[in-house]
């Protein structure tokens, strides 16, 4: 199967008059139909950026891309206005973190769904109401009759989100950007927000791309996982492969400081340091300041991305296996 | 460049250093680089310093007598000799009148600021932070002024008490006071509302210190903001008033009062009557731009 | 300054309550409540971290604010080390925050923005009389022992930090004071996970070094059951469950807790969660449902529950507040 999107080498920075960031510094994936891939990463990292450039969401006049985002073939970093608008919303489909912001408070969600409908679609005023109650009973929203005619702040913060999908999802996208969507919500709303998007994803053929910062909710949704920082990949596989045996010294540390109560009574293994400034671009491995197995030939140059197995890459030169811990 | 913090601790735990971004400066200084660096507000600062010396040094500037009638030279247009910016309509010559008529006008329009900057300020930081029945009382009391429109307040307030300057002050003070106090009273009811606010109390500390140390730095930034975008309202309101005949007297020069008594030039020499009108507009725009360049300046969210 | 000794509790609360009127109808006469916490009481011993646990609604803040006095409760007492607290016989409300401090969870949000590190430290001492040089010394003390370098952090502005320092300075303003029990809300909840490691290292050994008592209150299950002693579970505004750490973990009592470690996402891919452990969301605490608050939700409801509100009840290793653990109830499922 062709990909649906294809991500190579981006690279994303911020030019302000006070200071320069390079967000993103070179990464590359892929995403199929039908299947989820999850970004994991901390603050800094570079995550959101990297899911917000596919829909080109930044402000023109601060933002430098460079690189190549393929939606189906087609080159999204060279579009602009028009193209752009018709690509949003319709092709790929993005939920944010906050519902609350997510909808215009003066309208109800049947009318702002409807209004993304027509806008796409062309579908007739009925059409597009019609439309939107089918989605309103896709999330599972009860009542959605009524519910059509509710505002956002008559809902609660978990319907706010399925209504929210049902927005991204009302024109049909082939890839829902998802950027942490369940970070807000509550326990018990969030694992029924999580199941919803693997019984969407499985029922409409979607690619999904969720952005998260839990490792338990990356384990739950994907079905591949790639961990960012500083602005690269540094591992990605299979969600078996990276939870049974990571390779890198980061997702490691991550894994490792990650805590569950079988940890009690012991000190955790944080790892040391913070995130670099990302006021420069990385002249050499970004973790190694940080990394217990750090050798000088993590000082020298930028380790590329290579496959330690099939379908397992790794951003790491140094011989972390054969090392004792 | 890229590794960082060479001094960094490899043995984990709490011991733990990250240096933070580079060397910035406390928050007021921060706003005035940003000031500094901004063009529009670096222009206004300039005109209105030029307005403001020439205002205050006028007597000694070795201009014409401002109250020096003269039959003869009526209504002389601009650009005739001796009189750079023509006479007006008693002789008297404009430019002189003009830069004179600054020391007056801007005194008008900037010392009800301050004093409603004072009383409505103190009012509003009061029953910002003590909320309850103190604030309603305060806030209800202000709400009757705003019932009126500014202008007409003004107009009712210099009628009632009479003409002449000091009861402009009055009346200018009386009308700014309730906007300045409600501005007050909603960012510091906002402040108040903050976490470290609360950690203050949580701390034990008295109210007079979380005041002094946590509420006033601040909000004294959004009222200044404020505040400064009233001075040009009271330029205006009291060039207003005078030009209706409720301010200063004649034949003091002010901005206000010139516009009225140089009427009747409009068909002879329009430029003329147009002058104290173009100083008034000039120092306003000044003030709101600055006081709009303060504002952007002080949204820093660094 | 202990004055019991080690079977008096350190912090004792009893019928708590606190309402909040919501403003409506013409006059803006209140028309509805939140019941934000009803009928609340706990103990928290010497030396512990109790852990309370709960999603939004639960009160699990206004429980926290309660027992700093930061807001004062409708209903209800509490005694601090065998002194009651804001009685004419007691201590006053200003002692009481010397000895129980606070950790707010927004770190940016609890410092003030204009203010350096060193004197938002020193702001509390000095309030309380302590000279100023005193209070600025401590204050440098207090950094280096939370992990910052007083060299390079006493004289930054609060923006200059990221959220893992910040953090690290609220917990040393909490203890300018050296008070005994610490209350911590949230405090490492919008932290990064490696982050969350190292501050969650760091108030171990605080907690050792200075002889402190947390409370410890979360939405994270993990987190609690890793720091605490004892684990109290809350819903819309009531205790439904509360006892030792393991008893909670290993066999809960009350379907909400149940739904609640259900509820966390599996780590191992093989094992995804198949279903919701319950469905949607928390209710509001404006009007919350009559007898057992949980019922609503609870697969287990019937008739009693609606009628009757289950009491705490000591069942062995914990106490449960449900009709299916309490004697002859009327629960067909009650013992």
């Amino acid at each position: 199967m062709s990909n649906l999107l294809s991500v190579q080498d981006l690279h994303v920075t911020f030019v302000t008059p006070d200071r320069t960031v390079h967000a993103v510094n070179g990464v590359s994936f892929d995403v199929k139909r039908g299947e989820t891939l999850g970004i994991l990463g901390e603050s800094g990292s570079g995550k959101s950026v990297t899911l917000r450039s596919i829909l080109k969401l930044h402000p023109e006049h601060r933002t430098r891309w460079s690189g190549s985002i393929k939606l189906e073939g087609d080159e999204v970093l060279g579009m602009t206005g028009g193209a752009l608008a018709d690509l949003r919303g319709s092709r790929v489909s993005m939920i944010f973190q906050e519902p609350a912001t997510a909808f215009d408070p003066v309208f109800t969600i049947g009318h702002q769904i409807a209004e993304t409908i027509k806008r796409h679609t062309g579908k007739s005023e009925s059409d597009a109401w019609k439309r939107a109650r089918e989605l309103l009973e896709l999330v599972h929203i009860p009542s959605p009759a009524q519910r059509l005619k509710a505002y956002p702040h008559e809902m609660s913060g978990g319907m706010r989100q399925r209504a929210m999908i049902a927005l991204a999802l009302s024109c049909d996208p082939s890839l829902l950007l998802a950027d942490e969507p369940t970070t807000a919500l509550d326990a018990t709303v969030q694992i029924q927000v999580l199941l919803l998007i693997r019984e969407l994803q499985r029922e409409l053929d979607l690619g999904v791309i969720f952005v998260t910062h839990d490792i338990g909710v990356a384990v739950e949704v994907s079905d591949r996982i790639g961990v960012m920082y500083a602005g690269k990949l540094v591992e990605l596989g299979g969600v078996e492969q990276m939870v049974d045996a990571p390779r890198h010294p980061y997702t490691r540390g991550l894994l490792a400081s990650t805590v569950h109560g079988g940890m009690r009574g012991q000190r955790l293994e944080a790892i040391p340091g913070a995130p670099p400034d990302l006021a420069e671009p990385p002249a050499a491995c970004s973790f190694a300041p940080r990394c217990k197995y750090a050798e000088p030939k993590c000082l020298a140059a930028p380790p590329p991305l290579t496959a330690a197995t099939e379908g397992h890459l790794v951003r790491c030169v140094g011989r972390i296996d054969t090392l004792a811990t | 460049m890229a590794i960082q913090s060479p001094s960094l601790d490899l043995g984990g735990g709490a011991g733990v250093r990250a240096t933070p971004a580079a060397q910035v400066r406390g928050y007021w200084q921060q706003v005035g680089r940003r000031l500094r660096r901004d063009p529009v507000t670096l222009v206004c600062a300039v005109v209105l310093l030029l307005i403001v010396a020439s205002a205050l040094a006028a007597p000694w500037l070795g201009l014409a007598d401002p109250y020096k009638t003269s039959m003869i030279r009526r209504l002389y247009p601009v650009g005739s000799p001796n009189h750079l910016l023509g006479t007006d309509e008693l002789g008297r010559d404009m430019l002189s009148r003009l830069i004179h008529g600054g020391r007056l006008s801007l005194f008008m329009g900037v010392t009800p600021v301050v004093c409603a900057l004072l009383i409505g300020g103190l009012l509003g930081i009061t029953a910002g932070f003590m909320g309850g029945r103190v604030n309603m009382l305060i806030m209800r009391i202000m709400d009757v002024f705003y019932a009126f429109p500014s202008v007409l307040l003004a107009i009712s307030l210099s009628g009632a008490m009479g003409a002449g300057a000091e009861n402009t002050l009055l009346s200018l003070t009386l009308v700014f006071i309730p906007p300045i106090c409600r501005v007050s009273e909603s960012v510091t009811t906002q402040v108040r509302g903050f976490d470290f606010v609360e950690a203050a109390r949580a701390s034990g500390a008295g109210t007079l210190a979380i005041v002094r140390v946590h509420v006033l730095g601040n909000v004294l930034g959004p009222i200044l903001v404020y505040a400064t975008s009233l001075i040009s309202v009271a330029i205006i309101l009291a060039a207003g008033l005078s030009f209706l005949g409720l301010g200063v007297k004649p034949p003091e020069p002010e901005w206000g009062l010139m516009l009225n008594t140089l009427r009747q030039a409009i068909y002879v020499n329009p430029l003329l009557a147009a002058l104290p009108g173009v100083m008034i507009f000039l120092t306003s725009i000044c003030f709101n731009l600055m006081s709009d360049g303060l504002r952007a300046a002080m949204d820093v969210k660094a | 300054m202990d004055r019991g000794g080690s079977a008096q509790p350190l912090l004792l609360a009893r019928d708590l309550r606190k309402h909040f009127p919501i403003a409506g109808g013409l006059l803006g006469r209140a028309t509805r409540v939140v019941r934000a916490v009803d009928d609340l009481s706990l103990s928290v011993e010497k030396g512990e971290t109790l852990g309370v646990v709960g999603e939004s609604g639960c009160g699990k803040s206004t429980v926290a604010r309660l027992l700093m006095r930061l807001i004062k409760p409708d209903r209800g007492t509490m005694v601090l080390d065998g002194d009651p607290v804001d009685q004419p016989h007691g201590i006053t409300v200003n002692e009481l925050r010397r000895q129980v401090q606070m950790v707010f969870q927004d770190s940016y949000a609890s410092l003030n923005p204009r203010l350096t590190i060193v004197e938002t430290l020193a702001f509390a001492p000095k309030a309380h009389g302590l000279p100023s040089a005193e209070a600025r010394a401590r204050s440098r003390d207090l950094l280096a022992k939370v992990g910052l370098d007083p060299v390079h952090f006493a004289d930054r502005y609060p923006h200059e930090l990221s959220g893992g320092q910040r953090q690290r300075v609220n917990i040393a303003r909490a203890l300018a004071l050296r008070p005994r029990l610490v209350i911590l809300d949230e405090a490492v909840s919008a932290l990064d996970k490696s982050v969350e490691a190292q501050v969650l290292n760091m108030l171990a050994d605080l907690k050792s070094e200075f002889g402190l008592t947390y409370v410890f209150i979360s939405h994270d299950l993990n987190v609690v059951q890793y720091l605490s002693d004892r684990v109290m579970v809350m819903y819309l505004g009531k205790i439904v469950e509360i006892g030792p750490v393991d008893a909670i973990y290993s066999d809960p009592q009350h379907p909400y807790t149940r739904a609640l470690l259900s509820a966390r996402p599996s780590m191992d891919p093989r094992k995804r969660t198949r279903e919701a452990p319950i469905q949607g969301d928390p209710p509001n605490p404006i009007d919350p449902p009559s007898g057992c608050r949980f019922r609503t939700r609870c697969p287990f409801a019937e008739g009693v529950c609606a009628k009757a509100e289950p009491l705490l009840t000591d069942t062995g290793a914990q106490e449960v507040a449900c009709h299916m653990r309490i004697k002859g109830s009327g629960h067909t499922r009650a013992p």
